[in-house]
């Protein structure tokens, strides 16, 4: 049972390396925010296969049954990764308005300088 | 383009997301109430003919690439006119709720208290006609949760019709609530120890359109809402006591 807990750990671990490396190449992911990803699966990897580091840090924790400790240390890792990518796109969003907001200006004000010479030229 | 000119200048801001329906009438009812006034119209990247009619009934429009919500409109205009030189801006809604024969005395009061901001408020000496049932029972809510936090009574602390000067305008260009904005507005100004005053204003039906709080947002609005003005509380309270440090 337990084996089976962890070899599945394994697998996921490996498919989630491969997925962000395959889409680091493709250049779906910038490689800035592939680096949580490819930490939170090397831990599941080592976790997963170490039953030592398992153990030690089941330990640590105080938790008995060590595949219960796997469990809580690759949430927390995922709770980590999503909390930085929260904080990563309130920044792209505010960057995204205000860029939006001076575009605006910049339109508005350079068409109203065309018409101006256009109205010079004219006259 | 828009100008600055004369001793107060003043620019009268109109957000406005699909609202071809009414935005001319809007427009041409400010410019007959005050002729020759600098209107800005943000259109929030309407789909429809908003900025058509906004331009023909002599507004200038400063279009939005894509949609920012009101919050983000609104605090585009503000910047436009930060940089532009405005001491004064009153918003208006698009929707023809407002009554623009209650500028000037929003501006007035504006100008004669040197409070840096005015609200146009449909609940002081009036009873907040074309006001829903749910609107009022949220602003009454709203109206209790504000009251110890600006340690005064605020009696329509949702209002859109707003009056502000230089001072807030320098401070909404850098920083302005995106979603429902007006009651963070306050909480923002009032931690910066800025003064704000009410002066009665009428209510009309909207012309066109519908209101973007529909019922199934309400409660998104009011968590929101109170996260926001929380949100405010902390940031601000943080920066009080660093001060007082240095």
């Amino acid at each position: 049972m337990i084996d089976r807990l962890l070899n599945i750990t394994f697998g996921m671990s490996l498919l989630l390396i491969a997925a962000v490396l395959f889409s680091v190449r493709r250049a779906h992911i910038r490689v800035e925010y592939s680096v949580s990803w490819l930490i939170a699966g090397f831990v599941m990897l080592v976790l997963s296969r170490s039953s030592v580091a398992l153990d030690t840090l089941a330990g640590i924790l105080g938790i008995q049954y060590a595949p219960v400790a796997l469990l809580l240390i690759i949430l927390s890792l995922f709770l980590i990764v999503f909390y930085r990518f929260s904080i990563i796109i309130s920044d792209l969003k505010d960057a995204n308005i205000a860029l939006t907001q001076k575009l605006a200006i910049l339109e508005y004000r350079i068409q109203n300088i065309n018409e101006e010479i256009q109205k010079e030229t004219d006259s | 383009m828009i100008k600055a000119t004369g001793p107060d200048p003043l620019m009268i801001l109109i957000p406005a997301f699909n609202e071809e329906g009414a935005i001319e009438s809007v427009v041409r009812e400010v410019l007959d109430v005050l002729p020759n006034i600098p209107i800005l119209v943000v259109d929030d990247c309407s789909t429809d003919g908003t900025r058509d009619h906004a331009l023909q009934a002599g507004a200038d429009v400063l279009s939005l690439p894509y949609h920012l919500g009101l919050g983000g409109g609104v605090q585009a205009g503000y910047r436009l006119a930060f940089e532009l030189g405005f001491s004064y801006v009153i918003r208006i809604d698009g929707d023809g709720q407002h009554d623009p024969r209650d500028i000037p005395a929003i501006f007035e009061k504006l100008k004669s208290s040197g409070c840096q901001m005015v609200i146009g408020s449909r609940f002081l000496n009036a009873g907040g006609q074309h006001t829903s049932f749910w609107r009022k029972l949220g602003i009454l809510f709203f109206r209790a949760v504000l009251r110890p936090i600006l340690d005064r009574e605020v009696h329509d602390p949702t209002s859109g019709f707003v009056g502000v000067n230089k001072e807030a305008i320098a401070v909404f260009a850098k920083s302005f609530p995106l979603e429902y904005p007006e009651i963070e507005a306050l909480v923002v100004l009032q931690r910066r120890r800025f003064r704000f005053e009410e002066v009665p204003s009428q209510m009309r039906k909207r012309q066109a359109g519908r209101s973007s709080i529909t019922p199934s947002k309400s409660v998104h609005y009011i968590i929101h809402v109170l996260l926001g003005v929380f949100v405010n509380i902390l940031k601000y309270g943080e920066r009080r006591t660093k001060l007082k440090n240095d």
